[in-house]
């Protein structure tokens, strides 16, 4: 049966229709969820595109956190519903406390656009699965307020337990360890900062190294 | 109507890139004296009955949950007069 997707938009999202896309590119199907919804219509799967819900009022992601579906997804995650919260929709899975950490101003204060290079660290979580550890991919970073930081405590807590999704290369905005994605502990919520689903199509981006996290998903292997 | 003023911080082990750079601006243009600039958030809260201390915590409630993000910020209360609630 084909995985049934769920892509949640809220109002000032941007990337809604690109992470269908990459969805369907992958082999899943794709679901349109709203903001205001109050369940998630039976979708197997959750993913939280980016842009800038509600204008980024009061923080990043936080007004998000508390709409309606909000509640819903974050009851879906405790059980183990696969959620992937991208750049905006990772900066909502910190404000709801499914992540660990928080997403800052970035160091230089610029909005960075432009591919960056990661390194995949973590291959155990529902949507990196598909990828083998130390794999490098070329994925656009999009984002002004990236900068993953967590308190000082957290931080190895964070390292011990391989909650580390990937890391930057070439770090462009002051991430903690160079952190550019993170997971919980089951493995099946990750908040990544650059975007997979500008990365599925070699004709309109930097290449096709983001359909792994959606083939993942979709349940494809090698 | 009495207000409730509730303010956040960015914790000070937190990186305050837009205190850095407000803080750069008041160097180059001569003020040598700022040794260093913190940016936050003041909230003005209006409340329509006398302010009780069930009310305070109702705010205080907000301001732990909503206004501030305990990851990375801190909060303080305070009401009309300036006294710390």
């Amino acid at each position: 049966m084909t995985t049934r997707v769920g892509i949640i938009t809220f109002p000032g999202t941007l990337d809604d229709r690109d992470a269908a896309t990459a969805v369907a590119l992958g082999g899943a199907q794709a679901v349109p969820l709203w903001h205001k919804d109050t369940n998630l219509n039976g979708v197997d799967a959750v993913i939280l595109p980016g842009g800038f819900s509600y204008g980024d009022y009061l923080r990043a992601g936080a007004l998000a956190s508390m709409s309606p579906i909000m509640q819903q997804v974050i009851k879906a995650a405790d059980q183990g519903m696969p959620v992937l919260g991208i750049c905006n929709g990772f900066q909502m899975l910190c404000e709801t406390g499914l992540l660990p950490g928080a997403l800052t101003r970035n160091k230089d204060l610029h909005f960075i656009c432009r591919p960056e290079l990661i390194t995949i660290t973590n291959t155990k979580t529902a949507w990196t699965n598909f990828f083998q550890p130390g794999a490098e991919l070329l994925i656009p970073v999009k984002n002004g307020e990236g900068c993953y930081q967590v308190s000082p405590e957290s931080l190895p807590e964070i390292e011990a337990k391989g909650l580390v999704v990937a890391r930057y290369n070439n770090n462009p905005n002051g991430s903690m360890n160079d952190i550019a994605a993170i997971t919980n502990e089951a493995g099946n919520v990750v908040g990544i900062m650059p975007h997979p689903e500008h990365a599925v199509d070699g004709l309109v981006g930097a290449g096709v190294d983001g359909l792994g996290f959606f083939w993942s998903i979709a349940g494809v292997t090698v | 109507m009495e207000k409730i003023i509730v303010e956040v911080m960015l914790k000070p082990e937190i990186l305050d890139p837009q205190g850095r750079a407000i803080l750069g601006i008041f160097n180059r243009s001569g003020h040598d004296a700022i040794a260093n600039v913190r940016q936050g958030k003041r909230f003005e809260i209006s409340i329509n009955q006398p302010i009780t201390d069930e009310l305070l915590d109702e705010i205080e409630e907000l301001a732990a949950t909503v206004l501030s993000n305990p990851v990375i910020e801190t909060y303080a209360i305070y009401t009309d007069e300036g006294e710390t609630a």
